[in-house]
C-alpha cells in the first residue's frame, strides 16, 4: 500500500509541477492545486499510514498520528485561500494587462526568441 | 583597568559633540570637539610612566564568550606610540582644519567624520582581540571613505574615495580570512595568545596562507606596490584629511599590523622575501614618481608611499635592530609628513594653486611658512640634525647588515642609496620650485601668510622635528624603547640614538644621497624630458576601466540568467531544489525501511488508478480548461477518500468541503478567463519541463516511500495522552487545533482573513469584459434560476445548517469542528446564491462578511488569550484540575469559543471571496457601486 501511495504522491507532484511551469495563469493555478494535493498527502503520510485508527480517543485500539493531521487540516484551508488569491490575481492581471500570460506580456513566437532573450518587460 | 575600556570610546562619544556644537561659532565647535580627544590623550599619557617601566595594561569585557569573542583592549608600548600619534596629530589637525575649511563646508560634519576615524584608529591599535581588531580596521576604511569624499560635489573626490574604499576594503576581507585562519591555528583569538605562539604558527601548514592574507591587508592599507595607486587619488580629500590619514595614521595602520604581528609571523624566509622586496620596490617606485609630480600634494603622496615602503623594507629584514629602526621612522615620518601636508595646505589655501609650475618664488610672500616647510623637507630628505636623518641613518646601517639575499645582498644598500638620492631630489624640488625659482605664474590670488593659529600645528611639528633630531634619546628614547619591546614581544637589542657615529658607511651613503640628490635636481630638465617619452597612464582610468568591465560582465551574466521570464525562474528554482534534495537522498542506502507495509486491497487499487488517470488527464487536457477543472475535481475527491481510508476523518471532511468551494471558485473565475489555453510551448520546453517534473516527482515519491516504510518516533504521544485530561476533548486533531497549538491556528485564520480582504480589494477595482456567449458562440441559457434547483436548495438550507451546527458542536470529541462546519455553512449559502442569484439573496440575507471575519478573529484572539493565561496556571497545577470537574467544563467552553471564532472567520472569508466574485457576473457589479 505504501508503495502505491508514494507513487500517487510522486505522480501528483510531477503533474502539478509540469502545469505550474506553463505560461498561462489558469494552468499555473491548476498546477498549484495539484501540487498542494501532493504536498498535503505527503505531509499526512509523515505520520505513517494506519487503517481504522482515527485519532479519536476510545474509538479505536490504536491511534494514527494526530499532529500531521492537524497541520494538513489548516494547510488545506490556507491552501484554498491562496488558490483563491492567485486566481483572483490572475483575473485582475488579465483585466489590467489584457492577457493571461504569467509574464504579463505574450512572448514572441519561438523562432524569434533567440533575438529577444534580453527580457520582455 | 576600566579606564582602558573608555579610551577608544571617549572619541566615539565625541562624534556627537561637533554635530551638536556646529551651530555655535567655528572656534567654539573646534574647541569642544577637541575636548574629548584631549582628555583621551591625557589618560593615555597618564599610563606612559608605567609602560616605560615595562608594564602592559589589558582590560576585557565578555562579548560573545561562547565563540571566544570579547571586547578586549591593551595598552603596551606599540599601542602607546600609535595612540599618541593618533591623538596628538589628531588634535593639531582639528585646530588646523578650523582655519582650512571654508564657511561653505559643514564643519560639524567634518569633525564628526574625523573623530569617528580617530575612534576607529584607536580601536585598531588598542585591540587585544583579532576579530575586534578587524572590525575597527574596516571602520577605518569606511570612515576614511567619508572623509576623502567630503567634497562629494567633485568627481575626483568621489572617484578617489571609491577607489580607496575598494582597495582597502578588499584588503580588509583578505585580512579577515587571514585572521580567522590564524585564530583557528592558534586556537584563540586573543592577541597575546597569538603573539606567544609564534613557533606554533610558523611550523603550521597554514603559515604561508596566513602570511599572504594578512600581508594583503597590510599592503593595501599602507599603499604598498602594486596597491599604491589609491593613495595619490585619495589626495582629493581636504588637506587636513591628507595630513592626518595619509601621513600619520591610516596608512600607518598597515605598518602597525606588520609590527603588531611581528613576533607571530616575521623572521622566516617567506616573510623576508615578500615584505622586504615589496617594501624595496615601493620605496623606489614612490620616490621616482614623486620627483615628476607637478601637484604639491601628489609629490607628498608619492613620497609617503616611498617612506611607507622604507618602513616595510625594514620590517621585512627580520633583524631586531631593523624593527627598532622601523618604529623610529614611523615616528619621524608622521611628524615631518604631517607638517609638510599642512604647509602644502597653507600654500594651496593662500595662493589658490597646488601646481608647482605656477607656484614659484613664494619666499617673498610667506617667508615664515617657507622656513617651516624647509625644515620639514630637510627632515624628509634626511639632512643631519633633523629627525629624518637619524632614522634614515639607522636604515642605511641595517641595509648593510643583512645578508638574506646571499651574494646579491649588496643590491639592497645600493638601491637604498638610490632611493635616498630620489628623496633628496624631490625634497629639494618641494623647496626650490615653490619658494624660489623665479616669480609666481598666473596664481588665482596673491599669496600671503596664513592666519596666526593655522600655523601653530605646523610650528609644533617642525619644532618636534628639530628637538627629536638634536636630542633623540631625551625626547623619544623611552617611547621608542617601549614600542620596540612591545613589537618584539621581548627585550629590544641595544642601540644608540646618537647623532654622530663617526665616519662610517651609513654616513657615506647619506652624503652620496645628499650630493646625488642635489645633482639630480640640478639636471632635472633631462630627467623630465626622458620621462615625457613614456605614455602617461592614469591609474584612475585603469581602475575605472577594470570596474567598468566588471560591471559589464556582471550585466551580461544577469541578462543571461534574469530575462524577465517567470517560467525560467521557477524552472531554475525547482532545478536547484531537486539537486539539493537528490544529493542528500543518495546518502540513503536503501529506499525501503523496516516497517511492514499494509496489504493492498482492490478498492484502493481502483482509487489509485482513478487518481492517476485523472491527474494525467488534467495535464493532457489542460488547454481545455473546463475539462481540466472536472478531472481536477476527481483528483480532489479521491484525495479526500484517501484521507478517510487512512484514519483521518477530519481531513476527509475538510478536503471534501474545500473541494466544493474550490471548484465553484474556479468555475466562476473561468467565466472571465479564456476558455482555452493556446499551444505555445516549444517541444523543447515541453520535454525540458516534463523531465524536471518527472525528476521531482520521482524524488518526492522516493522520500515519501522511504519515510513511510521507516518506524515513527512521534512526539504525538503527548497529545493523545493529554487530549482528554488537558484539552477536555477526545478528538485529538481538533484539540491540537483549538488548544495545544491554538496560537498557530489563530495565525492561520488571520492569514485566511487577510487573503479574503486582499481579494476583496482586488475585485473592487476590477474592470473585466463579461462574455455574453460561451466559447462556442452559443448564448447563455435564458433560464438563469431553474425552478427545481431553487426549490431543492431552499429546502436543503435548514438541513445543511443543522448538519453544520451538529458538526461544529461535536467537533471537540468526534470528527468535525469549526473549520469543517464553517465550510459546510459556506457551501449551503453559496448554493442559495447559485439557485436564486445575487439580487434575490441581497434582500434576504443581510450579512456583512468583513465584519464576520473581524469578529471571528477577535473572538478567537480573546478566547485564545484567556485560554492561554488559564493554560499557563493550569499546567502548574495539573492534578488539581483533574479532580475538579467544574473547571473541566470551563476548559471545554473556552475551546468552543475559540472554535466559534474559527467558524466565523472561515464562513466570512469564503463568502467574501465567492459572493463578491459571483457579483461580477450580475448587474450588481461593484464597479457601479463604487461610483454611487
Amino acid at each position: 500500500m505504501e508503495g502505491m501511495y508514494a507513487f500517487c504522491v510522486g505522480l501528483l507532484t510531477a503533474c502539478g509541477i509540469f502545469l505550474a511551469l506553463r505560461g498561462r495563469t489558469f494552468s499555473v493555478v491548476i498546477g498549484l492545486t495539484l501540487l498542494s494535493y501532493a504536498v498535503n498527502l505527503f505531509l499526512f503520510a509523515s505520520g505513517r499510514l494506519k487503517l481504522n485508527a482515527a485519532a479519536v480517543l476510545e474509538q479505536s485500539e490504536q491511534y494514527s498520528d494526530p499532529l500531521p493531521q492537524a497541520l494538513v487540516l489548516t494547510a488545506i484551508v490556507i491552501g484554498f485561500a491562496m488558490t483563491a488569491f492567485v486566481v483572483i490575481l490572475a483575473m485582475r492581471a488579465r483585466a489590467d494587462l489584457g492577457n493571461d500570460h504569467v509574464d504579463g506580456t505574450i512572448p514572441e513566437p519561438p523562432n524569434n526568441t533567440t533575438q529577444k532573450s534580453g527580457g520582455s518587460q | 583597568m576600566n579606564s582602558l575600556i573608555w579610551l577608544p570610546f571617549l572619541p566615539l562619544l565625541g562624534t556627537l559633540i561637533p554635530l551638536i556644537t556646529a551651530r555655535f561659532s567655528r572656534t567654539a565647535c573646534a574647541f569642544m570637539t577637541a575636548a574629548l580627544p584631549a582628555l583621551t590623550l591625557f589618560l593615555v599619557l597618564s599610563h606612559a610612566g608605567d609602560i616605560f617601566q615595562g608594564e602592559r595594561f589589558q582590560a576585557a569585557l565578555p562579548w560573545i564568550p561562547a565563540i571566544g569573542l570579547e571586547l578586549a583592549f591593551r595598552l603596551d608600548g606599540l599601542a602607546l606610540l600609535f595612540a599618541i600619534l593618533i591623538l596628538g596629530i589628531g588634535l593639531l589637525v582639528i585646530l588646523y582644519a578650523r582655519y582650512y575649511l571654508s564657511a561653505k563646508d559643514s564643519i560639524g560634519k567634518f569633525y564628526a567624520y574625523l573623530i569617528l576615524f580617530m575612534f576607529a584608529m584607536l580601536g585598531v591599535v588598542l585591540s587585544d582581540n583579532l576579530i575586534q581588531l578587524w572590525f575597527f580596521w574596516e571602520l577605518t576604511s569606511i570612515s576614511s571613505f567619508l572623509l576623502i569624499s567630503f567634497w562629494g560635489h567633485k568627481t575626483e573626490a568621489r572617484k578617489g574615495a571609491r577607489m580607496a574604499l575598494t582597495v582597502t576594503g578588499a584588503g580588509g576581507l583578505a585580512l579577515l580570512a587571514g585572521l580567522l585562519i590564524l585564530g583557528n591555528t592558534v586556537g584563540s583569538f586573543s592577541l597575546q595568545d597569538v603573539l606567544d605562539s609564534g613557533e606554533l604558527i610558523k611550523a603550521s601548514a597554514n603559515y604561508p596562507v596566513i602570511v599572504v592574507l594578512v600581508l594583503l591587508g597590510a599592503f593595501t592599507k599602507s599603499a604598498q606596490f602594486p596597491f599604491h595607486f589609491w593613495l595619490p587619488n585619495a589626495m582629493a580629500a581636504p588637506t587636513p584629511v591628507s595630513a592626518y590619514l595619509h601621513s600619520a595614521t591610516m596608512v600607518k595602520a598597515g605598518i602597525f599590523l606588520m609590527a603588531r604581528f611581528y613576533p607571530a609571523l616575521a623572521d622566516t624566509n617567506l616573510w623576508f622575501l615578500i615584505v622586504s622586496l615589496t617594501g624595496l620596490i615601493t620605496f623606489l617606485v614612490g620616490a621616482y614618481i614623486a620627483l615628476f609630480q607637478h601637484d604639491l600634494k601628489g609629490l607628498l603622496a608619492n613620497s609617503t608611499i616611498s617612506h611607507l615602503g622604507l618602513i616595510t623594507l625594514l620590517l621585512g629584514m627580520g633583524t631586531d635592530l631593523a624593527a627598532v629602526a622601523a618604529i623610529f621612522h614611523i615616528i619621524n615620518h608622521a611628524i615631518f609628513k604631517a607638517s609638510l601636508f599642512m604647509a602644502a595646505g597653507i600654500i594651496d589655501h593662500e595662493s589658490g594653486s597646488r601646481d608647482m609650475r605656477q607656484l614659484n618664488g613664494l619666499w617673498k610672500y610667506m617667508p615664515y611658512t617657507a622656513t617651516l616647510a624647509m625644515v620639514a623637507s630637510a627632515s624628509m630628505a634626511g639632512v643631519p640634525l633633523m629627525n629624518g636623518f637619524l632614522s634614515k641613518e639607522m636604515f642605511f646601517t641595517e641595509t648593510l647588515h643583512q645578508a638574506s639575499l646571499g651574494s646579491l645582498s649588496w643590491f639592497i644598500p645600493v638601491l637604498a642609496t638610490l632611493g635616498g638620492v630620489f628623496a633628496v631630489a624631490y625634497s629639494t624640488r618641494f623647496i626650490h620650485d615653490v619658494f624660489f625659482n623665479g616669480e609666481p605664474i598666473n596664481l588665482p590670488k596673491t599669496p600671503h601668510e596664513p592666519p596666526r593659529y593655522m600655523r601653530v600645528p605646523v610650528e609644533i611639528l617642525v619644532a618636534l622635528c628639530l628637538v627629536v633630531g638634536i636630542f633623540p634619546s631625551l625626547v623619544v628614547g623611552d617611547l621608542l624603547l617601549a614600542a620596540a619591546n612591545a613589537t618584539l614581544n621581548g627585550p629590544a637589542p641595544t642601540y644608540s640614538l646618537a647623532i654622530w657615529h663617526g665616519f662610517n658607511f651609513p654616513l657615506l651613503m647619506s652624503v652620496i644621497a645628499l650630493i646625488g640628490g642635489l645633482y639630480m635636481y640640478y639636471n632635472r630638465s633631462h630627467l623630465f624630458k626622458f620621462q615625457a617619452q613614456f605614455p602617461t597612464s592614469d591609474p584612475k582610468l585603469v581602475f575605472e576601466g577594470i570596474v567598468q568591465s566588471l560591471v559589464v560582465k556582471a550585466q551580461r551574466v544577469i541578462t543571461m540568467t534574469e530575462n524577465g521570464s517567470l517560467q525560467r525562474y521557477v524552472f531554475f528554482t525547482l532545478g536547484f531544489a531537486v539537486v539539493m534534495t537528490a544529493s542528500s537522498l543518495m546518502k540513503l542506502n536503501t529506499t525501503a525501511g523496516q516497517r511492514p507495509e499494509i496489504p493492498v486491497d482492490a478498492l484502493s487499487i481502483t482509487c489509485a488508478v482513478l487518481l492517476c488517470i485523472s491527474a494525467l488527464a488534467t495535464v493532457i487536457w489542460h488547454r481545455r480548461r473546463v475539462v481540466a477543472l472536472l478531472t481536477l475535481s476527481v483528483v480532489g475527491l479521491i484525495v479526500s477518500l484517501a484521507f478517510a481510508q487512512f484514519s483521518a476523518p477530519d481531513l476527509a471532511l475538510t478536503q471534501l468541503s474545500v473541494e466544493v468551494v474550490t471548484v465553484i471558485l474556479l468555475i466562476l473565475a473561468l467565466f472571465f478567463l479564456p476558455q482555452k489555453t493556446p499551444k505555445e510551448s516549444s517541444p523543447r520546453r515541453v520535454v525540458r519541463d516534463l523531465s524536471l517534473a518527472s525528476l521531482i516527482g520521482g524524488v518526492i515519491g522516493t522520500i515519501s516511500y522511504a519515510l513511510m516504510t521507516r518506524p515513527l518516533d512521534t512526539i504525538s504521544t503527548f497529545f493523545t495522552e493529554n487530549s482528554k485530561t488537558g484539552g477536555g476533548g477526545t478528538n485529538v486533531v481538533n484539540v491540537i487545533l483549538v488548544d495545544f497549538r491554538g496560537f498557530d491556528t489563530l495565525g492561520e485564520i488571520t492569514v485566511l482573513g487577510i487573503a479574503a480582504l486582499g481579494i476583496y480589494k482586488l475585485i473592487a477595482k476590477m474592470r473585466l469584459f463579461m462574455p455574453s456567449t460561451d466559447d462556442n458562440g452559443l448564448p447563455w441559457s435564458e433560464d438563469r434560476h431553474p425552478i427545481l434547483l431553487t426549490v431543492i436548495s431552499q429546502s436543503l438550507l435548514p438541513l445543511a445548517l443543522l448538519v453544520s451546527a451538529y458538526i461544529f458542536l461535536r467537533g471537540h470529541n468526534m470528527p468535525g469542528g469549526g473549520f469543517i462546519a464553517g465550510l459546510i455553512t459556506s457551501v449551503a449559502i453559496i448554493q442559495q446564491y447559485i439557485a436564486h442569484g445575487v439580487e434575490w439573496i441581497k434582500t434576504r440575507i443581510k450579512l456583512d462578511y468583513q465584519i464576520m471575519i473581524g469578529s471571528g478573529i477577535g473572538i478567537a484572539t480573546l478566547s485564545g488569550l484567556g485560554s492561554w493565561i488559564f493554560g499557563h496556571t493550569f499546567l502548574s497545577s495539573w492534578f488539581d484540575y483533574f479532580y475538579l470537574p467544574v473547571i473541566g467544563k470551563f476548559e471545554l467552553a473556552s475551546a468552543m469559543i475559540f472554535d466559534l471564532g474559527v467558524f466565523l472567520t472561515v464562513v466570512g472569508a469564503t463568502m467574501l471571496i465567492l459572493a463578491n466574485l459571483g457579483q461580477l457576473t450580475t448587474s450588481e457589479r461593484p464597479i457601479q457601486k463604487e461610483h454611487d
